[in-house]
């Protein structure tokens, strides 16, 4: 793990990148991870989260400032500029149920070649996908997914980057720190080593590949 | 008296809890069930975003930032409650660890099929955790008013894209209390003042009379 600046950190990513990005209606989204990609006139990322959040708040920002190309997520309804960019083919929506999202992003980490979930059979969602059927009942093949990026945001992290999240704000965050070749983190604090109990800590420090220093 | 119908709807599904339940609402009028829990009954509600002990919204001023419900709105957590990531959230979901998922509609067909997620070309806001709510909760019961603009929801079949080949448990709606009873709709309650035909002429789909449907006081 490298301690570095935010400007630095987001200067790795570059354009067309595929990110996941912790966050739940912008709740453990790194705010700052998020200006500086718009500050720096990030283009054409795909951007694979539970949501777009609100204009102005979390990934609802990249929307706003044209630097998604395409979205994969479970929930757009509450970004209207989300919806608005995507009737008019300029975003590229691909909506995947909860459940779904967060297992093939746990399974693209995990070192999985995919889970079978009963959710999305016999709907639209079971397009194009294969059925399977386990002692007598009916799943839908979905497939892993992986990023380039993590952007993540943490509670504490020490100064190993072993991380811990606090109350919602945990959401994706660690699932998607597993499932990207490079970790990013942003941590509300940085404490020394130890503070954090072994049995409390949620992301395992080698996991992080870059901590933003305060 | 008349009643606000939202607030008949999740008085009556309020009769549905049943102490230590699990339970999951959805945004509308699924959320205003939680206001009546019987006295001294004690509920785990669920918000898919990572928390088991979803309290009320909290004092102006004491809202916690990283708090919040599965709309983002800030909320508390009561003596007792847990938060997790989101699959472990989505694990209790799918797992069939939630006792009773309440959840608002759109439509609802004469096979049970619930569509509550999109119309298309109109409104796609994504199934969220909708799907896997109605596939996995041990029971699932829907909150919706019985017409919208005048037009029957509970239809024939689903001409919206449905949220799970699952059927759904109970549809409460200001009118009636409809049963899934062996793949069919039983109408098993009609709300005061209101007639078997009455709920009929606002429903599309066919419905069995219970025999022993009632009309309960409010």
């Amino acid at each position: 793990m490298q301690t570095t600046t935010l400007e630095s950190a987001v200067e790795r990513i570059p354009d067309g990148a595929r990110l996941m990005i912790g966050g739940f209606m912008g709740v453990g989204t790194s705010e700052r991870l998020v200006d500086e990609l718009v500050r720096q006139g990030k283009k054409a990322l795909t951007v694979i989260a539970n949501d777009t959040a609100l204009p102005g708040v979390g990934i609802g920002k990249l929307v706003t400032a044209n630097a998604v190309r395409k979205v994969i997520a479970s929930h757009i309804g509450l970004n209207p500029e989300t919806q608005k960019k995507m009737l008019a083919g300029d975003l590229h929506v691909e909506l995947v149920p909860q459940g779904t999202l967060i297992e093939r992003i746990r399974a693209g980490g995990y070192g999985l070649g995919g889970v079978l979930t009963p959710t999305g059979v016999g709907t639209v969602v079971e397009e194009g996908k294969r059925r399977i059927e386990v002692d007598g009942r009916e799943y839908l093949l979905e497939t892993p997914l992986r990023a380039e990026f993590a952007l993540l945001h943490a509670f504490l992290s020490d100064y190993l980057g072993n991380l811990t999240y606090a109350l919602t704000a945990r959401n994706f965050n660690p699932v998607v720190a597993m499932a990207a070749d490079t970790v990013i983190v942003d941590a509300e604090h940085i404490v020394p080593v130890g503070v954090i109990a072994p049995d409390h800590v949620m992301t395992p420090a080698p996991l992080v590949d870059y901590l933003i220093a305060a | 008296m008349t009643m606000d119908p939202q607030i008949t709807i999740a008085r009556r599904i309020a009769k549905e809890l049943r102490d230590g339940m699990l339970v999951n609402l959805g945004i509308g009028i699924p959320t205003l069930v939680a206001n009546y829990v019987a006295p001294g009954m004690h509920i785990y509600f669920q918000s898919e975003n990572g928390l088991i002990g979803t309290g009320p919204i909290p004092q102006e001023g004491l809202a916690q930032a990283r708090l919040t419900d599965a709309g983002g709105r800030p909320v508390t957590a009561i003596p007792g409650a847990c938060t997790f990531d989101s699959a472990t959230s989505f694990g209790l979901i799918r797992g069939g660890h939630v006792d009773l998922t309440v959840l608002g509609g759109l439509q609802v067909d004469e096979e049970g099929h619930l569509a509550n997620w999109m119309i298309p070309g109109k409104m796609v806001p994504g199934m969220g955790g909708a799907m896997d709510l109605v596939t996995g909760a041990k029971r699932v019961i829907v909150a919706m008013q019985h017409t919208a603009k005048g037009k029957p929801k509970i239809v024939r079949r689903c001409t919206l894209p449905i949220t799970s080949a699952r059927p759904v448990d109970l549809v409460v709606t200001e009118m009636a209390v409809i049963a899934l009873s062996n793949g069919r709709l039983r109408l098993v309650e009609t709300a005061e003042g209101v007639s078997v035909a009455d709920v009929q002429a606002a429903t599309e789909a066919a419905l069995e009379i219970a025999p022993e449907l009632t009309s309960p006081r409010r």
